[in-house]
């Protein structure tokens, strides 16, 4: 079936999946997830090198930015100024204009702080950034950031690593119908069943990290993920039957017996 | 003339030789400059001009990188 292309800030992208590269046991395995998810955009975070050497290497002894589409976060930042600090960095690093903006505002749940996120979209914007908003599923907010000249809004389906699935359709399922830019669902999904019934709500993609990192077989995982995203873009696409309350046979009612 | 200055770099006191560059600093800590973005004193400095940007007594470095996350 026919899909429109996947365009972000401009920019075409092959998979509506996009991963997370943080909590694996090793990158081995990280890597080997990645490939087999079919994901193009991972995301990475920016923090201190090491000087003692004592934890890992950067990211990019790991991944091939002309293979990956790297997406820089500001994940750890809980006011406006340091997210866009943080953003800056990245995109000093050289690989793209891009930033997945957090701005978080509080650490037991990790929701975000939408005054200071939309303080930060609206700096970055002007500094030519193409802003990915991870945000709450409140419409409001996501109208707002949109009118900021946010590239894609990013609701998330439940907290950060949590696992909870798609908690309101409902909403993820408005803020798709009222926004024109593209819709990418961060955070929260926990296992392929979650994926899809969100790509069914519309969405344009979904971003997920832990689902897969934390899953029992990451790789394994991380395909069954590319799979639950294309099979739920593809149900969305083909519009589903009506719910009904009765039950509707499916064979034929006459040429019965006597 | 003092035979070294003192900076902090990621957090942490450093001594480094007078007159000493950005440049200076990484390849003392042995890191790639296409590897790392440095900020000097909550300024970025860019590639170009890690060579040409000269170190003093008490400058704050942040040198940062991609790593894991999401």
């Amino acid at each position: 079936m026919a899909d429109q292309p996947f365009v972000i800030g401009g920019r075409e992208f092959r998979s509506r999946l996009m991963v997370g590269t943080g909590k694996y046991a090793d990158n081995e395995t990280m890597v080997r997830a990645i490939e087999a998810s079919g994901a193009e955009v991972v995301t990475v975070a920016v923090r201190r090198v090491d000087l003692d050497r004592t934890k890992e290497e950067g990211m990019l002894h790991h991944l091939d930015p002309e293979t990956v589409f790297l997406l820089a976060n500001t994940a750890g930042c809980y006011t406006a100024d340091d997210a866009i600090r943080y953003a800056r960095l990245a995109r000093e690093a050289g690989f793209n204009e891009f930033i997945k903006l957090e701005v978080i505002g509080d650490e037991e749940t990790l929701l975000p702080d939408v005054d200071g996120l939309l303080r930060a979209a609206r700096v970055l914007v002007d500094e030519g950034f193409q802003v990915m908003a991870y945000t709450n599923e409140d419409l409001i907010t996501a109208l707002r950031l949109e009118d900021a000249g946010c590239a894609a809004i990013m609701p998330l389906a439940s907290p950060i690593g949590s696992g909870l699935g798609l908690i309101n359709p409902y909403t993820v399922r408005t803020i798709k119908r009222r926004l024109s830019q593209p819709v990418i669902v961060d955070a929260g999904v926990g296992t392929a069943s979650d994926a899809c019934v969100t790509m069914e709500q519309g969405v344009d993609g979904i971003l997920m990290n832990t689902a897969i990192a934390q899953a029992q077989d990451p790789v394994a995982m991380a395909s069954a993920m590319g799979h639950a995203v294309e099979a739920g873009r593809l149900a969305y696409l083909a519009g589903r039957m009506p719910r009904r309350e009765i039950a509707v046979p499916s064979s034929p009612t006459t040429g019965m017996l006597d | 003339m003092t035979d070294s200055i003192t900076i902090v770099v990621n957090g942490e006191e450093r001594t480094v030789a007078p007159e000493s560059s950005l440049l200076d600093l990484l390849g003392v800590l042995e890191l790639d400059p296409r590897a790392v973005v440095v900020e000097l004193n909550r300024e970025i400095v860019r590639r170009p001009a890690l060579g040409d940007t000269a170190l003093s007594s008490g400058d704050r470095i942040e040198l940062v990188h991609f790593v894991g996350g999401g």
